[in-house]
């Protein structure tokens, strides 16, 4: 798993495409801060918790390469020959890319600090909000993970990836068109636009936690089946 | 080392593998030898445990692909057909990322120098893959497969695409390896499996046609001893002379190919040895005798011979592996006759 890890760790950054993240969630938290900041509110929970949307956006090109171009270059002949196990390659690039997605969000704690000097803060809710960001990005890598396995193309995979992730987070906004009322509440309970929010709340829910811990496991599974379905294909 | 009984591989309804069993010993250098589609990489995807096999059993070195993955795939060093590389590495960097995949106890640099070296990458090591050519690619897949130091080397097609400098080369660095390893090759040049290999498996729509050493399955299909001689000099009275040689049982004249010699065409009666005959006969006239060439059947031509027949059964019965109905056929011809 580590061997896994540690390269596609790093091929994020021999490529522009982990620069190009990092890039846009240091502009965006930059922005936030510095709006909050100059407004005289400088709440930094409130600055994570407003980057749901960019992080709707750059997930799908963190996890579109993951798994579709090993297969595409044929390099998948060499990880699924080596004496390692498919969970071992699932969760190493599973966590490659939420070790560059926990970076983009590492301005943060330098917010938190520079504010921490200034006036008087509740780090445990900042550390609550980070936590949701984490979970929430967790939770989409694993999704566009699993999306990345289906198929050769890099492109399909970002594609598709970015409608689930549009869908399952703001799944809540189409509720009301929703007839039957049973699924109209599914959909705004279960988006996950609902979910993360209540990071926000400074109070610590274990059935939110739960719930993206059950949609990671769920869909790091899915990609193993996924890899394990192509030896039977 | 390798043993294989009865593997089968269906991709929905198509048979891709039927029944192959072989068993492969330590040390040996086997060639697997069939047209595009045969399924030689079907069952190297199999034995390395990249694909899942329908039927049947492999055991590497006593461990079963299915249920000892891990054990079985250390055991293996495998060269698919397009060799699996990050291009975006450098060759260094990806033999390293291996060399941690394949969770090796050697120690790592000088492993990985010397396989390095083994394989003469060492101009290229700090480039990276995306800029090398094609026999560059090649030699780095050969050099990962052969991290770990495993003891059964399966190669695809390994010399496919390279110019002959190199074919040379990989094929002078497989004669080396085979002196320690176990090695399966396949390929779609004959000349490839004659030069390295000891042992040829014949595969032809997913069956296994033929198993033995190239001389064999040479001999086994050419009913044809006969001998071309091209002797210095007129005609004149070779023709009678080379009759009365021990063995010989018709000798025809192809006349003048070459100014000043002559052809002939000796066909030996079944079983005997008439080449030193034919020499000394020669030689007694006075005569030079300036080319002898038997009619045995290159590897080449057997080839062509097994996969061309009309299915699998008939080309087993060619080399004899089936009993031919061919006895009972000239006995028939006999009574009509009668």
């Amino acid at each position: 798993m580590s061997a896994i890890f540690k390269r596609e760790f790093r091929s994020y950054f021999t490529t522009p495409v982990g620069f190009v993240v990092l890039a846009i969630y240091y502009f965006f938290l930059g922005l936030y801060f510095s709006m909050l900041y100059s407004y005289g509110s400088p709440d930094v929970p409130s600055v994570v918790m407003a980057m749901s949307t960019v992080v709707m956006f750059t997930i799908p090109v963190l996890t579109m390469r993951l798994m579709s171009e090993d297969r595409r270059q044929k390099v998948d002949q060499a990880l699924l020959t080596a004496p390692v196990r498919l969970s071992g390659i699932v969760f190493g690039k599973f966590f490659a890319a939420l070790a560059v997605f926990a970076i983009g969000f590492a301005p943060s704690v330098i917010f938190e600090i520079i504010v921490a000097c200034l006036v008087k803060v509740n780090v445990l809710a900042y550390l609550y909000a980070l936590f949701g960001i984490l979970l929430l990005g967790g939770a989409m890598i694993a999704i566009g993970m699993f999306i990345s396995s289906l198929t050769e193309s890099s492109f399909i995979a970002a594609f598709l990836s970015l409608i689930v992730n549009i869908l399952v987070l703001y799944m809540s906004s189409l509720a009301s068109i929703v007839k039957v009322s049973w699924i109209a509440t599914l959909m705004q309970k279960a988006a996950f636009i609902s979910v993360f929010e209540s990071f926000g709340d400074e109070v610590f829910s274990v059935a939110d936690v739960v719930y993206f811990v059950s949609i990671i496991a769920a869909f790091l599974f899915l990609s193993i089946r996924s890899l394990e379905k192509r030896r039977w294909a | 080392m390798i043993e294989v009984s009865g593997l089968s591989k269906r991709y929905g309804t198509y048979l891709a593998v039927n029944n192959v069993s072989f068993s492969i010993e330590k040390g040996e250098v086997v060639g697997f030898l069939g047209p595009n589609g045969a399924g030689k990489s079907t069952i190297m995807n199999i034995l390395t445990g990249y694909l899942s096999l329908t039927q049947g059993k492999v055991e590497i070195d006593g461990f079963d692909i299915v249920d000892y993955p891990e054990e079985a795939k250390r055991r293996i060093g495998y060269l698919p057909e397009i060799p699996p590389l990050y291009i975006d590495m450098k060759v260094r960097e990806y033999l390293n990322f291996i060399y941690d995949l394949k969770k090796v106890k050697f120690p790592k640099k000088p492993h990985i120098d010397e396989i390095i070296r083994l394989v003469k990458l060492d101009q290229v090591q700090n480039r990276l893959i995306k800029n090398l050519s094609k026999g560059y690619r090649q030699r780095v897949g050969f050099a990962q497969a052969l991290i770990g130091n495993p003891d059964v080397l399966i190669l695809d097609e390994p010399t496919v695409g390279l110019d002959p400098n190199q074919i040379i080369e990989i094929r002078n660095l497989i004669a080396k390896l085979g002196k320690n390893h176990t090695i399966i090759l396949s390929s779609h040049i004959l000349s490839e499996i004659q030069a390295v290999c000891k042992r040829v498996i014949i595969l032809n729509r997913g069956e296994i046609i033929a198993d033995d050493t190239p001389e064999n399955l040479a001999d086994k299909l050419s009913k044809d001893r006969s001998l071309m001689i091209r002797v210095a000099g007129a005609e004149d009275d070779m023709l009678s002379a080379l009759r009365t040689v021990e063995g010989v049982q018709r000798v025809a004249s192809l006349g003048v190919k070459e100014t000043g010699t002559c052809d002939f065409h000796i066909t030996p009666r079944e079983g005997a040895d008439i080449r030193e005959g034919v020499f000394r006969c020669v030689s007694a006239k006075g005569r030079a005798l300036l080319s002898m060439t038997d009619n045995a059947l290159s590897l080449e031509q057997v080839f062509l011979r097994l996969t061309g027949a009309a299915d699998n059964e008939e080309a087993r019965r060619m080399l004899g592996f089936i009993e031919t109905p061919a006895e009972p056929a000239t006995e028939q011809k006999e009574d009509e006759a009668e």
